[in-house]
């Protein structure tokens, strides 16, 4: 049975030693805004990111890119919610999926967390689907946010870079790729 | 290939309880996930601490939407996390993420409520944080009043990265 990542699902299922498979993590060097997964196989059914992120310093979003692509192939929308009002935007032929949090992408002290889902990665005739639930709270200011998002590519994602532009993430920043399996 | 998601404990109530936790949790994992799916006997908050650290020093953000509108708040050092909105005695949805919780850095955690009851109900999404750099060991969950009832369930399952 393959393990959805997020929702309920049976816990003898969970257990399975090959449904939810760790392919690779990445730590922040503390002097690099990139963090690069290649080679990732066709094996698995979607894959999933779980990140813990510090920043060198604060600002600049994470961007999301699939397979070295930095044309205008990507959209996305976004509902977030800053501790004082909920906000919907969308985005449309940009060169990136932003996947942090739109407060001020990072602090250098409490960690922002977020979850990738990316669905059917491996497909050749379907468009790439993204989401991401990601926030950080700093007792006193903070967001939360849902996003979607799309590449506009039918090519298997066999790479995925996060990046951040001016930035570094620090050596307490760990990116966690998940394979999850289908029957 | 050694299992990344394993079942670490699982409570199911056949009676009330005042409160559930997860005690004695190894540190071998990376992220911790916790399923809830309480019933109660009577409306109320559900209380998110570590620790049984009562002291304010957690703090969140979240967002929600309820059928109607959306709307966002946060709670500043605060004494545990909790949801927006009071739970009911028709089952809801709680899923916990707790993020590098055996690390030594402050701890974040993204939780999601859900729950429909055919004409009302609401989702709940919030980024939480505990100031604290010691290790989660326990995980407490309590409710503001009311008990959780038979047929609660919570499974707290551990993911291990490479």
């Amino acid at each position: 049975m393959p393990l959805p990542p997020l929702g309920i699902f049976d816990g003898v299922a969970a257990g399975s030693a090959t449904s939810f498979e760790s392919i690779a993590t990445a730590t922040g060097t503390g002097s690099s805004g990139t963090i690069t997964f290649s080679s990732i196989p066709s094996t698995y059914q979607h894959l999933q990111i779980r990140y813990t992120n510090r920043m060198g310093a604060a600002g600049d979003n994470i961007i999301m890119r699939f397979n070295s692509d930095s044309g205008a192939n990507y959209t996305r929308h976004v509902l977030y919610g800053t501790g004082a009002a909920a906000t919907a935007s969308g985005s449309t032929g940009v060169t990136s999926i932003g996947v942090g949090s739109f407060f001020n992408g990072s602090d250098t002290t409490q960690p922002q967390v977020g979850i990738i889902d990316i669905h059917d990665y491996a497909s050749t005739s379907k468009n790439k689907t993204v989401r991401v639930f990601t926030g950080i709270d700093m007792n006193g200011s903070g967001d939360v946010d849902l996003i979607s998002g799309l590449w506009i590519s039918t090519s298997a994602v066999s790479s995925i870079v996060l990046s951040v532009v001016g930035n570094t993430f620090s050596t307490n920043s760990t990116f966690a790729l998940y394979g999850i399996k289908g029957a | 290939m050694p299992a990344t998601y394993e079942p670490i404990a699982t409570t199911t109530l056949s009676g009330t309880a005042s409160a559930i936790s997860f005690s004695s949790i190894s540190n071998t994992y990376t992220d911790l996930r916790l399923i809830l799916v309480p019933v109660m006997t009577a409306a109320a908050n559900l209380y998110l601490r570590f620790n049984s650290d009562t002291g304010t020093n957690y703090s969140y953000t979240y967002v929600y939407g309820d059928g109607a509108a959306a709307g966002s708040g946060r709670l500043t050092s605060f004494s545990r996390i909790q949801p927006y909105v009071g739970l009911s005695t028709t089952p809801t949805l709680v899923e916990i993420d707790i993020f590098s919780y055996a690390g030594s850095t402050n701890k974040s955690v993204l939780m999601r409520q859900s729950r429909d009851l055919n004409g009302s109900g609401s989702t709940n999404s919030l980024v939480g944080l505990w100031r604290n750099t010691t290790a989660i060991t326990t995980v407490n969950l309590d409710l503001s009043t009311s008990t959780f009832a038979s047929g609660t369930t919570a499974t707290l399952y551990g993911i291990k990265s490479a």
